[in-house]
């Protein structure tokens, strides 16, 4: 059976890892390149790379990380973060993404999803949502959790995926940097919902949260987190003994 | 020198940077010439397969491989261009494929069960076929071993030339052979040391030059 993944992800800004506690108060952590890696080696199933930079240098930088990782790496790289457009999606796929991940650039253009899955197929489109609890709903959120759209979380990731999205990830704004586990009862709706695979984002603290993870969540296909692998507070090779240990297949 | 064969679908550039990584020079080209004077032809591919088999008749070279397999030269077709090898897909209709493989491109779905997800998609390990040899390109791997596949659509009716298969929910087929022609549903290029092992052994099958 195919194994449950796991994720760690890398906040780009200026060429550097960075990881925000609750998104804001950014901190430096390391080289993108060295802790690319060192995570391929140390068995991450996958790296996401999110570019956090608003400025032109500050892309362009990321473009010249990206391929010196793809070009040392030889494990899925996902990339998202300024893809707004088709043009974005051609500029990291030349550099070795495998996948890009689309998130307020679909909320402005739905379309955007359609045209991409079109073009470079449905598994390359990776539909990122960012959602919060409002008033006993869930809403999609833009700028890092900042901005509420007023849009249903749930009918928002249903229409990506009838769009074209071949993979969700759901990062919960109310979990994230709390450390607290993941958001299991928004993880479950989305998993109800749709028939694409979906990553759970968002409050991994420890090896037990994952565990909760994907025993609650059957359907989950991958755990994604950034600091808690970032500081080595937990290394992706003990998180899968424990994962094996409970019978949750991984690889190892 | 590795041929990738270029006919404008998916992206190379990890592909030619493993086979770097392994030592093996490698070069990105549509070039029937090239094609001819190379020791080995990967045929690469991601998308839809009447796209693909489209261009690859409009650009000439899917005699070029048919006749470079004729020749006993090692091919090696990676997920969709595995694929592309068979007989014939029912992706979107029916399209005819190079014929080099035994066997169908049927939707996995038909298979799946309804509670998988599909694509096919993360890290999911080989299981041999207990009643044959090993191919060659396996020979340093260990049963279970995982590699990473992204698919919705697989091999049917290839049995006599699987050479591997996975678990999902089904047997699905991971791997096929037929002589000097060798096919991966999954990507060797994204499965890490697991991947870059089966590469080096295709790169290291006896080609004529």
């Amino acid at each position: 059976m195919v194994t449950k993944r796991i994720i760690p992800c890398l906040d780009i800004k200026d060429g550097r890892v960075v990881k925000g506690v609750n998104f804001l108060n950014l901190q430096d952590v390391s080289n993108p390149v060295k802790l690319a890696e060192y995570y391929s080696n140390a068995g991450a199933d996958e790296l996401v790379f999110y570019d956090i930079t608003a400025s032109f240098e500050g892309r362009k930088l990321f473009v010249d990380i990206l391929t010196e990782v793809a070009s040392k790496i030889f494990i899925p790289l996902t990339v998202g973060g300024g893809i707004n457009q088709l043009e974005d999606f051609e500029r990291v796929l030349a550099c070795g993404a495998d996948k890009v991940s689309v998130n307020s650039g679909a909320i402005k253009h739905p379309d955007l999803i359609e045209q991409a899955a079109k073009r470079y197929g449905n598994q390359c489109v990776v539909l990122s949502v960012d959602a919060k609890r409002v008033d006993g709903a869930f809403h999609v959120f833009l700028n890092g959790g900042r901005v509420d759209t007023g849009m249903d979380a749930l009918e928002w990731i249903r229409q990506g995926v009838e769009r074209g999205a071949g993979e969700v990830v759901v990062n919960s704004i109310d979990t994230d940097g709390v450390k607290q586990g993941f958001d299991i009862e928004l993880l479950q709706k989305v998993c109800e919902l749709v028939k694409v695979p979906v990553i759970a984002s968002g409050g991994a603290g420890n090896a037990d949260h994952f565990t909760q993870l994907f025993q609650q969540v059957p359907k989950i296909s991958a755990g994604l987190a950034a600091s808690i692998f970032h500081f080595g507070e937990l290394s992706i090779a003990d998180l899968k003994q424990q994962l094996a240990e409970n019978k949750i297949e991984v690889r190892i | 020198m590795i041929a990738i064969v270029d006919y404008g679908v998916g992206n190379l550039f990890s592909l030619k940077s493993s086979l770097q990584a392994i030592g093996c020079e490698a070069q990105v080209t549509g070039d029937p010439q090239q094609l001819e004077q190379a020791s080995h032809i990967i045929l690469p591919g991601v998308g839809a397969f009447g796209d693909a088999i489209k261009k690859l008749r409009q650009s000439g070279l899917d005699k070029v491989m048919l006749q470079q397999a004729q020749q006993g030269k090692p091919i090696l077709g990676i997920c969709l261009g595995m694929q592309l090898l068979f007989e014939r897909s029912y992706e979107y209709g029916e399209h005819e494929g190079l014929g080099l493989i035994q066997g169908q491109i049927c939707p996995i779905r038909q298979v799946v069960d309804e509670q998988l997800v599909i694509p096919h998609m993360g890290w999911n390990g080989l299981i041999f076929p207990k009643d044959r040899p090993r191919s060659p390109i396996f020979a340093t791997l260990s049963e279970g071993d995982c590699v990473y596949f992204v698919h919705s659509y697989a091999g049917f009716c290839c049995d006599a030339q699987t050479t591997a298969r996975t678990e999902y929910g089904a047997l699905l087929t991971a791997a096929v052979q037929n002589k000097n022609v060798y096919g991966t549903q999954f990507h060797p290029e994204k499965s890490g040391v697991v991947g870059l092992k089966i590469l080096k052994g295709f790169c290291e099958l006896e080609g004529n030059r």
